[in-house]
């Protein structure tokens, strides 16, 4: 509840959930990133479309620092994601700070990374203790509670291994949801799935955005983000082409790249 | 094609167990009766060889012999210890983005991989003659003191050793999915708890099949160490048969000895694998217990057909 109030009282005072200013990233001479400019509000989810290649996943994986940033700057919360500014220097985090960074941002990845030696309880169970050292016991019911909300209940004692596609992302989205975070970071969670299971993930992922997450999908389920997306992003060759509203976007896209994209996909 | 599909549901009659008549392998027969011929003779050969079988069984259990498998157990647990701490050292020195540890990591490997590990044991057992004094400051004396045949022979089995595990170590570090680092870091994860919690449990499924065979290779390549003195089970052996002069005999102790303790840890390391294969298979093997009760479950079974109806 309390967190409830306080992402309200940032939202009143106009404190962004995630703020990129001119974000650039190369890898190499690969230059993936062009200048992104976005704006994320508390509560809000927000929808990243696009060609492969894009760089909407590496965009994504520029919020929790998985990737270092070229130019730019990149805010979470009002914090500059992985440096600190210190009159106009700019400082690396060291490791535990950039781990302290991630706590609060939980990722769900495409190929799920369930960690396979542990159980699907052990994988929920992990970060809450060994990052946040609580109890094993107080870890244990939670995670009991979010495997059941994710409709797992009956899966608790299984391998990634023994679960289908469809189930494992379920467990890694209850993982990602144990940290508590305020921010959830989506990497195309269907794309690994088959037809039929995609639609079992995508329940969860609805149900947590009426609860009011902060949540950034990068997708090509357009099903999804017409329905349950806020705000959505085309993205093609690394920068920005179109926003807005999804039901805009998606029905009477303005930009010429926008609309050959969406007649291939629709 | 596709409307005779449609037709008439499948005869309600059960289908006909097929009995054919199967075909003949002879040549299975004729290869399977060379192979058994082959070993009758070798069996007469050694039956007739000069070899005194009577007194094998009293030896296997002689103290002198025992006491050498007992050191040759002992020496091949302690440089396997050592060479598994080493070598995790030294795999990480070698994957390090530090340029000077994972230069030294490589030059270590490539030296102790690249000798004889007879040269390097007889080298530890022969340093005194260009250290003639060990001195570490808080600590000095003769080297012929301090380089006992044990330690020769620890170094030189264990350090050889570490080389090997390093790049085993590394192998098993390189196998593990980067997905997995990248999702205990985005759970806030440092790089020392990813290391120990995700990465390593699912390395040692990698790790351990290898470090057996390396632990068994060690209870073999161990009697090199009879070079420097120490009183493994060749050493053993050898000092008796020179009084006894049951050459081939005490040889054959020593290999039956060899064979016990190479059969128990293999035994060992089967179980070993199958803990550290936990989430990587659906179902786990049946340990041999469990193989052996379905067996004779099975062997019970075919000898009263009435239980199985």
């Amino acid at each position: 509840m309390t967190d409830l109030v306080k992402d309200m009282a940032k939202s009143a005072a106009g404190h962004p959930m995630v703020k990129a200013e001119g974000v650039h990233k190369s890898f190499g001479l690969a230059h993936i990133l062009k200048g992104i400019d976005l704006e994320v509000n508390p509560r809000e989810v927000f929808c990243l479309i696009g060609p492969s290649g894009s760089g909407k996943s590496t965009f994504l994986r520029c919020i929790n620092h998985l990737e270092k940033i070229s130019a730019g700057r990149l805010y979470v919360d009002g914090d500059l994601v992985g440096y600190r500014q210190k009159g106009d220097k700019l400082y690396e985090l060291k490791e535990k700070e950039v781990a302290a960074q991630r706590r609060d941002i939980g990722m769900v990845f495409q190929r799920f990374n369930l960690f396979p030696h542990m159980t699907a309880l052990e994988n929920v169970m992990e970060a809450p203790v060994q990052v946040k050292h609580e109890s094993k016991a107080v870890a244990r019911e939670r995670a009991e509670q979010l495997l059941d909300r994710v409709g797992l209940g009956d899966r608790k004692g299984h391998y990634p291994a023994q679960l289908s596609g469809g189930q494992q992302q379920r467990v890694a989205i209850a993982r990602a949801l144990a940290m508590e975070p305020k921010l959830m970071l989506f990497d195309e969670p269907t794309s690994a799935l088959d037809p039929e299971l995609v639609g079992e993930v995508l329940d969860v992922m609805r149900d947590l955005a009426e609860s009011g997450m902060t949540m950034i999908v990068v997708t090509h389920e357009m099903g999804f983000a017409r329905e349950v997306g806020d705000s959505l992003v085309f993205m093609d060759d690394g920068v920005v082409v179109e926003a807005g509203n999804p039901r805009d976007v998606l029905t009477n896209p303005q930009h010429q790249r926008t609309q050959s994209f969406l007649s291939k996909v629709l | 094609m596709t409307d005779t599909v449609d037709k008439a549901p499948a005869p309600a009659v059960p289908p006909e167990q097929i009995k054919a008549i199967p075909v003949r392998h002879y040549g299975r027969w004729v290869a399977g009766a060379a192979v058994v011929a082959i070993l009758v003779l070798i069996g007469i050969a050694f039956a007739n060889a000069n070899i005194n079988y009577s007194i094998i069984p009293d030896y296997i259990t002689d103290g002198t012999i025992v006491s050498g498998a007992w050191h040759t157990l002992y020496i091949s647990v302690l440089a396997m210890v050592l060479g598994l701490a080493l070598g995790v050292i030294l795999a990480v020195m070698r994957m390090s983005s530090n340029p000077v540890t994972s230069t030294v990591s490589w030059l270590y490997i490539w030296f102790f991989r690249g000798t004889p590990v007879l040269v390097q044991l007889l080298l530890w057992y022969n340093i005194s003659l260009v250290f003639p004094v060990l001195n570490l400051g808080f600590y000095k004396d003769e080297m012929n003191q301090v380089m006992t045949p044990f330690l020769a022979a620890l170094l030189g089995l264990g350090l050889n050793e570490a080389a090997y595990m390093a790049e085993i170590v590394r192998a098993g570090i390189q196998s593990v999915d980067l997905g997995q680092t990248e999702a205990s870091h985005a759970l806030g994860m440092t790089q020392g708890q990813t290391l120990r919690r995700v990465i390593l449990p699912q390395a040692m499924r990698v790790i351990v099949p290898p470090t057996g065979n390396e632990f068994i290779n060690m209870l073999k390549t161990s009697s090199l160490a009879y070079a420097v003195q120490f009183n493994e089970i060749i050493k053993r052996a050898q000092d008796i048969s020179s009084t006894s002069l049951a050459v081939v005999e005490m040889y054959f102790v020593a290999s039956i000895w060899y064979l016990m303790l190479t059969s128990v840890f293999s035994v060992g390391q089967y179980y070993l694998e199958r803990r550290y294969a936990r989430g990587s298979t659906r179902s786990l093997p049946p340990t041999p217990l469990q193989r052996l009760r379905k067996h004779l479950a099975l062997f019970v079974s075919f000898r009263r057909p009435e239980a199985t109806r």
